[in-house]
C-alpha cells in the first residue's frame, strides 16, 4: 500500500477535474423540466408540513401559493422558462424566526424529496449550491 | 477497569435516551461535525478541522463519544474520546490514548483535553469558510521512556487555527471539504514520546490539510496529511499522511477506516497499517 502515490494521484485527479467541463444536460433537464419540479415541489411542501421540527411555521401559509412559488422559483433557477412571480426571499421570511436548524430541516426536507422523486445526486448538490446563497436572507430576520 | 467501557457504557446509555426523544438531536446537516481525531478534537482522523463536534447549531448543544485504533506495523494506538459542543461556538473534548509498542515492549499513555472556538464563518452558508481556534493541553501517564530518548518535558499545550470549507457542488457535482490548519507545537509524535527534545525545545509552526468528497450524502472519502516537528535526535520523526472513508448511516453514528502512513517511528522504519474510528453522536 503506498499512500504516497495515491496523495499524488489524488491531487493529479483533483486538479483535473476542476478543468472538466460541468455535464451537458441543465439542471432544468435533469430535475425532470416543469413537470417533475412541480411534483418535487409536492412532495416537498408534504415534507415540510410533516416535519415537526419546522411545521409550525407553515400553519398559517397558503400551501397551493408556496407550491407554486417554489415550483416558479425552481425552474427559473435551473435555466427552465420561468419568471418567478413571488416575494422576495427577505420579505417572505421577515418576522418567521427561521434559526439555522430550521433552514437545515428545510434541506432535509428537499433532499428527502428529491430522493423520492429519483433525482441523481449531482443534480441534488446544484440545486442545493443554487439555494444555498439564500440562506443570510431567510435566516434570523 | 477502563475509561474505555465506562464511555461506551455512557454512549450506549446517551443512544438510548436520546432515541427515545426522536428531535433531541442538534439541527445541524449530516457530516457537519466532522469525526474525531485521535486526539479528540472533531476533524477527520489525525487533523483537527474548523468544525464542531456533534450537530449543536445555534442555541443548542451536543457531542460525541467515540473509541478509535490504528494498527501499524510495530504498534497500536488506541483512543477513548468524549466531546461537549454548544451554540456552534464552543468545542470541548477529552481523549486518552495508549500506545502499545509491540515490538520495544511496553506502553505510552496520554490525556488530551481540547477546546476549540468558532471564530466566525460557517463550513458551507457563510461568505467566509468557517475559521475556528483551537488548544490541546496534552500530558504522559509515563515518562521514563520519553525522557530517556531526550524528551525535555512530560505536558504541554498546543495550539491551532482551523479554516474548513464545503463545496455543495464541487466537481463531478459532488459535494467536496477542504480544510487547512496551522499547529504550534513541541510535540514528539504528538506527544505520545513527550514535548521538547534535545535537538529543539521550542514551538514550531505545522502545516496540515484534509480533502474529502461526498460520493453521497453519507459517505465521505478523503486524504489527510500531518506535517510533525523533529526534535528527538535518538531517532527521525516524519509526517503523517491517512487516506480514509467516513461513512454516516444516521446523525447518531459514524464508522470511519483509513489507510496510515505514520513514516518511521523511534526507529523503526515505514509504519504502515490501518486505522477505525466507531463515533455516536447527539
Ligand atoms: C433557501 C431556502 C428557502 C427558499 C428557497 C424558500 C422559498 C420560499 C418561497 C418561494 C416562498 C413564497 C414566497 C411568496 O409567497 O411570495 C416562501 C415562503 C415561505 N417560506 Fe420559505 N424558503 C426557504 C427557506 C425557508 C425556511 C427554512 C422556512 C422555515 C422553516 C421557510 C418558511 C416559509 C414560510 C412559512 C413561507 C410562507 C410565508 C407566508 O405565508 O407569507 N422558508 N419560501
Amino acid at each position: 500500500m503506498n499512500i504516497k502515490a495515491l496523495f499524488s494521484a489524488a491531487s493529479v485527479f483533483f486538479l483535473l477535474s476542476f478543468s472538466a467541463s460541468t455535464s451537458a444536460q441543465s439542471l432544468y433537464q435533469d430535475l425532470g423540466e416543469l413537470e417533475g419540479i412541480d411534483q418535487l415541489n409536492e412532495r416537498f411542501v408534504i415534507n415540510l408540513v410533516e416535519d415537526r421540527r419546522i411545521s409550525h411555521h407553515f400553519e398559517q401559509t397558503d400551501l397551493a401559493r408556496l407550491h407554486q412559488m417554489l415550483t416558479e422559483q425552481f425552474c427559473e433557477l435551473a435555466g427552465g422558462p420561468c419568471v418567478y412571480s413571488g416575494d422576495d426571499m427577505v420579505t417572505s421570511h421577515t418576522g418567521l424566526n427561521i434559526t439555522r436548524s430550521d433552514f437545515n430541516a428545510l434541506v432535509e426536507a428537499l433532499q428527502l424529496a428529491m430522493d423520492d422523486q429519483g433525482i441523481a445526486i449531482g443534480a441534488q448538490n446544484r440545486l442545493l449550491a443554487l439555494l444555498a446563497p439564500m440562506h443570510h436572507e431567510v435566516v434570523n430576520r | 477497569m477502563n475509561l474505555r467501557y465506562s464511555t461506551l457504557a455512557i454512549a450506549s446509555a446517551l443512544c438510548l435516551g436520546l432515541s427515545t426523544q426522536a428531535h433531541a438531536a442538534g439541527g445541524g446537516l449530516l457530516a457537519t461535525g466532522g469525526v474525531t481525531t485521535v486526539e479528540g478534537s472533531a476533524g477527520g482522523g489525525i487533523v483537527p478541522w474548523a468544525v464542531m463536534s456533534g450537530y449543536a447549531e445555534e442555541g443548542e448543544w451536543g457531542g460525541t463519544v467515540s473509541l478509535s485504533r490504528a494498527s501499524v506495523d510495530d504498534f497500536n494506538l488506541s483512543v477513548t474520546a468524549a466531546s461537549f459542543s454548544f451554540d456552534n461556538r464552543f468545542e470541548f473534548s477529552v481523549a486518552r490514548q495508549s500506545f502499545d509498542l509491540s515490538t520495544i515492549g511496553g506502553e505510552l499513555n496520554q490525556n488530551v483535553i481540547g477546546a476549540k472556538y468558532r471564530l466566525a464563518g460557517d463550513l458551507i452558508f457563510d461568505r467566509l469558510p468557517q475559521i475556528s481556534l483551537g488548544v490541546q493541553y496534552k500530558q504522559n501517564n509515563r515518562f521514563g521512556l520519553p525522557e530517556a530518548v531526550g524528551a525535555q518535558r512530560d505536558s504541554d499545550w498546543d495550539a491551532y487555527i482551523a479554516v474548513s470549507r464545503a463545496w455543495l457542488a464541487g466537481p463531478f457535482d459532488r459535494t467536496w471539504l477542504a480544510n487547512a490548519t496551522v499547529r504550534a507545537t513541541r510535540a514528539n509524535q504528538t506527544g505520545l514520546l513527550g514535548f521538547g527534545g534535545d535537538e529543539s525545545d521550542s514551538y514550531e509552526l505545522v502545516a496540515e490539510a484534509a480533502v474529502g468528497v461526498f460520493l453521497h450524502r453519507s459517505l465521505a472519502v478523503g486524504l489527510e496529511y500531518r506535517q510533525k516537528p523533529d526534535n528527538l535526535s535518538f531517532a527521525k520523526e516524519d509526517d503523517w499522511m491517512t487516506a480514509f472513508i467516513a461513512w454516516f448511516p444516521t446523525k447518531s453514528v459514524s464508522v470511519t477506516g483509513a489507510f496510515v502512513d505514520l513514516g518511521d517511528i523511534a526507529g523503526l522504519t515505514s509504519q504502515q497499517g490501518y486505522y477505525l474510528s466507531l463515533q455516536a453522536a447527539f
